[in-house]
């Protein structure tokens, strides 16, 4: 009989490691919605904090990596406790990308709070994609918080409802920069925000997609339509 | 930091042949410091020279010194015998007398004179407690310990060295005649022994050094090669030939 107390440190070690993704996922969200609020609010101070709290990001990454090396070098880790160390890798680095997008609409939210104010319309469809991204964000941390297949499995298929919006919204500013075309700079800014919120969609899919192989040992990888 | 033992130029031989060259160590109070190394690389030599179990042997002789807190085990004023209390030792097979489960552990106590019949209750109890064996013996405490299986029968030597309430545990192998299972409760034991006592563990399973150490030393041919954190020692050890040998490149 397996006495229930053998490997305790390993364990509360595996444990902490998913504790520290779930604390990653945390900021990184909270990094998309700053990012985003300082956009729609053309706020410089919000956007330049967000810029500033990427570095506490990436060290995050570094920290859980540092841990999930040192799991594999003295435990030999197996079964669902490697899947715990191949997955807290795998999305630590989606979550550090998510941090650097978040970054990246911080920036651009700071450049385009230089200019003439921004009119209520142009910021519809990206911010639709924003509420989106963090939605999709959310499921994934609460999928691999709860060891939650099902809530994994609505993430990729929100990813469509996410592709279809940046469809849309991309149509409508390539119109708008041939209507007005004295802002077109303005508006080429938007587009890269709404691509940055369509890439963090596919960082919390990829989530959602680890969350199912830390549960199922099973690889899925959706297809783009 | 706290260093419980510190081991100072230590030469060892038997007769004409030299076991150890010039060892320096220094063993960290409640910590667990595996000794790994191939066969014969003086990883077993070297644990018994700590409580002077080499003392028995014929024709060993030893310079050097080695400290238990800061006092040098080799002075000729040393009480052998409180030595060997004040450093249990844990051997490779497990080895208990062949009385009770009871008798097995009070064994120590009765020798030092202690004869009172509660405390020795007391003291069976919590030494097979802390050997996390208690539960699966307390109702058959006066049955021979030779009925017991392996892991239990490593677990009771491990209470019976912990009664006597040593400061330094020195395991040689503990786990090399057990089970997977058995092997895990050992460490997992180890790892709740190092909050009260200083552990110093042989071990052939360099996986198991990972495992349950906070300090690795890697001997071969007689010499310390290297020793460091055990989390520096398996991710990036500073000597080619601990690297070799902890990656399986030779040994």
């Amino acid at each position: 009989m397996v006495d229930k107390t053998t490997r305790q440190e390993y364990i509360k070690n595996l444990a902490e490691v998913q504790a520290k993704v779930i604390e990653m996922g945390i900021a990184a969200r909270e990094a998309v919605e700053s990012a985003m609020k300082a956009f729609i609010q053309q706020n410089k101070t919000m956007a330049a904090r967000v810029m500033q709290e990427d570095d506490r990001i990436d060290d995050m990454t570094i920290d859980i990596e540092d841990r999930c090396i040192l799991l594999i070098a003295k435990q030999q880790p197996i079964a669902h406790d490697l899947r715990v160390i191949a997955t807290g890798f795998k999305i630590s680095t989606d979550l550090e990308r998510i941090g650097d997008h978040a970054f990246d609409i911080a920036k651009t939210a700071y450049d385009i709070s230089q200019n003439a104010p921004m009119k209520k319309l142009e910021f519809f469809y990206t911010s639709q994609l924003g509420d989106c991204a963090i939605e999709m964000l959310n499921m994934a941390i609460e999928a691999y918080e709860k060891e939650d297949i099902t809530l994994a499995e609505k993430v990729c298929v929100k990813d469509d409802e996410m592709d279809e919006l940046f469809a849309k919204t991309f149509f409508e500013l390539s119109s708008l920069v041939t209507n007005e075309v004295a802002r077109a700079q303005q508006i080429t800014e938007l587009l890269f925000i709404a691509r940055f919120l369509e890439r963090i969609g596919d960082h919390a899919t990829n989530i959602a997609e680890w969350v199912i192989y830390l549960e199922t040992a099973e690889r899925i990888r959706k297809t783009k339509k | 930091m706290e260093y419980k033992m510190q081991i100072k130029n230590l030469n060892l031989y038997y007769g004409k042949m030299q076991a150890l060259y010039d060892v320096s160590m220094d063993v960290p109070t409640n910590s667990v410091v595996a000794l790994i190394g191939p066969s014969g690389c003086g990883k077993s030599t070297f644990l018994k020279s700590l409580n002077r179990m080499n003392d028995l042997i014929d024709g060993v002789r030893i310079d050097g010194e080695i400290e238990l807190d800061g006092a040098n085990v080799y002075d000729a004023n040393t009480d052998i015998v409180n030595l060997r209390k004040r450093l249990g030792m844990v051997f490779q097979r497990p080895n208990p007398f062949p009385m009770s489960i009871y008798d097995n552990v009070a064994y120590g106590c009765r020798v030092h004179g202690l004869n009172d019949k509660k405390k020795l209750d007391e003291i069976v109890e919590r030494s097979l407690r802390g050997a996390a064996i208690w539960d699966e013996v307390k109702d058959r405490l006066n049955a021979s310990a030779m009925g017991m299986s392996g892991g239990q029968q490593q677990r009771l030597c491990i209470a019976r060295v912990m009664a006597v309430e040593p400061e330094v545990v020195l395991m040689d192998e503990p786990c090399s005649a057990l089970d997977p299972i058995s092997t895990m409760k050992i460490e997992e034991l180890v790892s709740e022994l190092k909050k009260d006592y200083t552990i110093v563990m042989v071990t052939h399973n360099m996986q198991q050094a990972a495992r349950v150490s906070d300090y690795t030393a890697f001997f071969l041919n007689g010499k310390l090669i290297e020793t460091d954190e055990t989390n520096v020692i398996f991710t990036k050890p500073n000597n080619k030939k601990t690297e070799d040998y902890i990656t399986g490149r030779f040994g």
